[in-house]
C-alpha cells in the first residue's frame, strides 16, 4: 500500500477513489481544495442520513424518541449540530491535521457565530448565493489556512421545527432547502 | 589590575570544583531516590502527597508542555470525561479560536494549575485570578441581562458555574429542578452495593467455609477472635478462605507465600472496582504512585494525632477478618480526620438519622454516614446490566463540592436547597447543621429568563449551550 503523509491525507485518498469524485492529482498532488471538497461530501452526506434516518424519521414522523442537547439525562437522541461537534473533537483529538466546524449567521449557540474575517464573509457569501461555496486563505496565529466554508442547508423537517421554535434562535423563519449556516473547514499551508 | 595565568588556573579550578561537587550532590540524590532537593515549591492540596514521585508529572526529564499535559490526562482524562467537560482540550485546538488560546491558553492544564507555586494557588488548585472566565465571556450581559454588573470572579465562586463540571449547573437542569422541597418526602440513598460480583454469587452460590476448613499453613496460630471473625462474615460465606487473601502470587518473584498483612493487590482480585477508586483518590494516591502508604502525619488536613504513624489500606477502615462496613462508614473516618467538619459531624442532623438507623428505628438508607457523601454508592450500567458501586476515591465528587449535588444531595433534598447549602461556607463547617444563610439565585434567573424567552419545550431543545 502507498506511504501517505498524513492521516488525513490517508483519509482523503480513501474517501476519492470511493467515492469517485476526480480530485485534481496532476503534478502537486491533491489540493488543498480538492481535499477540502471531498472532505465535505462525506460529511454532508452523513449528516443528512443522521438527520433524515434518524432525528427526523424517528423524532417527527415515528414519534418515538426524542432528540435532545442533554440526550444522557434525557435519554434521547444526539442532536445533529452535536453528532457534527462531536466528530469534530474527536478529529481534533486525534491530531488530524485539518479542522472543521458548523457555524451560522443565526447560530442557537452564539459560540458558534462567525469570529474571524473569512468566516463571516464566507457565511454571508453561502446565504446570499445558494448552492455555492466559498473558498479563501487567511491567517491565524502565525499559521495560513485554506479555509472553505461549504453551505449546510435545511434537509428534514427536523430542523426547521427545532430552530424556528427555539428560545435561543436568533431567527424563525426557516424554510426548507434554505441555508441555514455553513460547514467550515480549515487546512493548514 | 589584571589576573594573570596562574590565578585564572585558580579560579577555574574553583569553578569546576564547585559545579562539580554540586553534580555529585544532586546526582547522589536522584539515585538515593531522596528526590526532596529537587522541589522547586511547595505542592498543592492535589499533589502534595506525590510530590516525591517526580516521574508521576516529570514523565521524561527533558520536555515541556505536550510531556506535562499528557501526564495530567493519565490521571484526570477519565474523570474530565465523566463530568462532560465543558471547556474540552478540543474547543482550542480549533484555529478559529486562535486568538482565545493567545489570551488564556486552555488547551494545557497547566496555564490554570501551575504546580509548585502555593503563592499564587487557591481553590481547586487554581493559579489564575478569580476572573479568568472574562477573556472569553466578556459579552455574557448581552445574552444574560441577569449577568449584568456582576463580578466575573463571582461566576465560578458563587456555585453558579464551574469550569469544567457543570452537570448539576447547566440552564435546563436548573429549570428541571425548579420549586422541588428542600427535603423530598422519601429522602433515602442507595443501600446494598449491588456489584457483579454480588450478582455472580447469587447466580453461582458457593458454599460457606467453617474453621474446619481454614487452609492457612500449620505454622500460623489463629486466635479464636480472629476465627470467629471470619467465619462470620462475608468472605467464609463466600468460600473465600484464608489463603485466598493470605497467599497470592503478586508475581513479584517470592511466588504464592503466605503474607502475614496483605494489601489492596489481595483485594483486588475480587473488588477491583473499589480499589481502583482507592488508588485514585487521597487515601491510595502514594500507592498508585509506587511510594509508601499514606500515613496521616503526612496530610494537609488536621488528624487525630494518636493516628499519626498510621498507614492507609484497605484494612484501616474494613478492619481485617471482619470488613464491617458500618465501621468503614463513618466511625474509621473519624478516627483520623480532624478537622471543622469532621469534629462538628456526630452533632449533625445526617449523624442523628445515621444512628437511629442504626438502632433500627428508621428504615435502611434513612441515615446519612461520611461515606454516605464522600464515598457515595453511585449507578453504573456495565455491559447493559445496572450496578450500584461504592465510589472508594473519595475525591470523585469533593472538588469543586457542587459535584456532590448529583451524586449525594439530590438524593434526600431539592436543587435549591443543596445549591444554597454548598455555597454556606459556614454551613459546610458545621456539618449542615441548620439552614443556608444566603440563596444563590442560579435557579430563579434560569426561570426566569425560560419565562421571558418563551420557551418551547423540551421537544425543541436547547442546542449546545454547554
Amino acid at each position: 500500500m502507498m506511504k501517505v503523509a498524513t492521516k488525513a491525507v490517508s483519509t482523503l485518498g480513501a474517501v476519492a477513489l470511493l467515492a469517485g469524485c476526480g480530485a485534481e492529482t496532476g503534478g502537486g498532488g491533491i489540493t488543498p481544495q480538492a481535499m477540502s471538497d471531498a472532505l465535505h461530501s462525506v460529511m454532508e452526506a452523513d449528516r443528512t442520513v443522521y438527520t433524515r434516518l434518524i432525528i427526523n424519521r424517528l423524532q417527527n414522523e415515528e414519534k418515538v424518541i426524542k432528540a435532545s442537547e442533554h440526550w444522557k439525562d434525557e435519554k434521547g437522541l444526539v442532536l445533529p449540530a452535536q453528532m457534527f461537534r462531536y466528530g469534530a473533537e474527536m478529529v481534533a483529538e486525534k491530531g488530524a491535521n485539518f479542522s472543521y466546524s458548523l457555524l451560522s449567521l443565526w447560530p442557537v449557540n452564539k459560540q458558534n457565530e462567525p469570529r474571524t474575517e473569512a468566516e463571516k464573509t464566507g457565511l454571508k457569501f453561502i446565504a446570499d448565493n445558494p448552492g455555492k461555496n466559498y473558498y479563501t486563505e487567511e491567517d491565524l496565529a502565525g499559521t495560513k489556512y485554506f479555509t472553505a466554508v461549504y453551505p449546510d442547508v435545511a434537509v428534514a423537517q427536523a430542523c426547521i421545527s427545532c430552530h424556528n421554535g427555539h428560545k435561543d434562535s436568533p431567527r424563525t423563519d426557516f424554510k426548507m432547502g434554505e441555508v441555514m449556516g455553513g460547514v467550515v473547514i480549515r487546512i493548514p499551508l | 589590575m589584571t589576573i594573570g595565568g596562574n590565578e585564572k588556573w585558580v579560579i577555574w579550578s574553583y569553578w569546576f570544583a564547585i559545579i562539580g561537587g554540586l553534580a555529585a550532590y544532586l546526582g547522589y540524590a536522584l539515585r538515593s531516590g531522596d528526590a526532596a532537593v529537587y522541589l522547586i515549591g511547595e505542592m498543592s492540596h492535589a499533589h502534595h502527597q506525590i510530590e516525591l514521585a517526580c516521574s508521576s508529572c516529570h514523565t521524561e526529564p527533558f520536555g515541556g508542555g505536550a510531556i506535562l499535559q499528557s501526564a495530567c490526562m493519565n490521571c484526570h482524562a477519565e474523570d474530565l470525561k465523566a463530568s462532560d467537560d465543558s471547556h474540552p482540550k478540543s474547543k482550542f485546538t480549533d484555529p478559529r479560536n486562535a486568538d482565545r488560546v493567545a489570551k488564556l491558553d486552555a488547551r494545557h492544564c497547566v496555564t490554570c494549575h501551575t504546580e509548585h507555586r502555593p503563592e499564587i494557588t487557591h481553590a481547586m488548585g487554581v493559579t489564575l485570578p478569580n476572573d479568568f472566565c472574562i477573556e472569553c465571556h466578556a459579552d455574557i450581559a448581552e445574552d444574560r441581562a441577569s449577568h449584568a454588573g456582576l463580578d466575573f470572579a463571582s461566576c465560578a465562586t458563587g456555585g453558579c458555574h464551574n469550569f469544567h463540571d457543570n452537570l448539576a449547573l447547566y440552564e435546563d437542569f436548573l429549570i428541571k429542578h425548579q420549586g422541588e422541597p428542600d427535603l423530598h418526602p422519601v429522602a433515602l440513598t442507595p443501600t446494598t452495593a449491588d456489584t457483579a460480583l454480588r450478582r455472580a454469587l447469587i447466580e453461582h452460590p458457593v458454599a460457606p467455609l467453617d474453621f474446619h476448613a481454614a487452609d492457612m499453613p500449620i505454622t500460623i496460630q489463629v486466635d479464636q477472635h480472629t476465627a470467629s471473625d471470619w467465619e462470620q462474615t462475608a468472605h467464609a460465606q463466600a468460600g473465600v478462605n484464608c489463603g485466598d487473601c493470605h497467599s497470592v502470587d503478586l508475581n513479584d518473584g517470592a511466588g504464592a507465600i503466605w503474607r502475614a498483612k496483605p494489601d489492596q493487590r489481595s483485594c483486588q482480585q475480587c473488588h477491583s472496582d473499589e480499589v481502583e477508586g482507592f488508588l485514585g483518590g487521597m487515601h491510595g494516591m502514594r500507592i498508585a504512585a509506587g511510594l509508601s502508604p499514606l500515613q496521616p502525619r503526612d496530610a494537609q488536613l488536621p488528624m487525630h494525632a494518636d493516628k499519626a504513624d498510621a498507614t492507609l489500606s484497605c484494612t484501616s477502615c474494613h478492619s481485617a477478618h471482619r470488613f464491617e462496613r458500618q465501621h468503614a462508614a463513618s466511625e474509621a473516618c473519624l478516627s483520623c480526620h480532624n478537622d471543622e467538619h469532621s469534629r462538628n459531624y456526630n452533632n449533625s442532623p445526617h449523624a442523628e438519622l445515621w444512628r437511629r438507623e442504626q438502632s433500627g428505628q428508621l428504615p435502611a438508607g434513612s441515615g446519612v454516614s461520611c461515606a454516605t457523601c464522600h464515598l457515595p454508592r453511585t449507578l453504573h450500567v456495565l455491559n447493559g446490566i445496572e450496578v450500584t458501586l461504592a465510589e472508594h476515591n473519595q475525591n470523585a465528587n469533593l472538588r469543586p463540592n457542587e459535584k456532590m449535588l448529583r451524586s449525594v444531595c439530590m438524593d434526600c433534598h431539592g436543587l435549591a436547597f443543596s445549591i444554597d447549602a454548598l455555597a454556606d461556607q459556614a454551613l459546610v463547617k458545621n456539618n449542615f447543621t441548620g439552614k443556608p444563610a444566603q440563596h444563590v439565585p442560579s435557579i430563579d434567573w434560569a426561570v426566569r429568563r425560560h419565562a421571558m424567552e418563551g420557551a418551547t419545550g423540551s421537544s425543541n431543545p436547547k442546542e449546545e449551550s454547554r
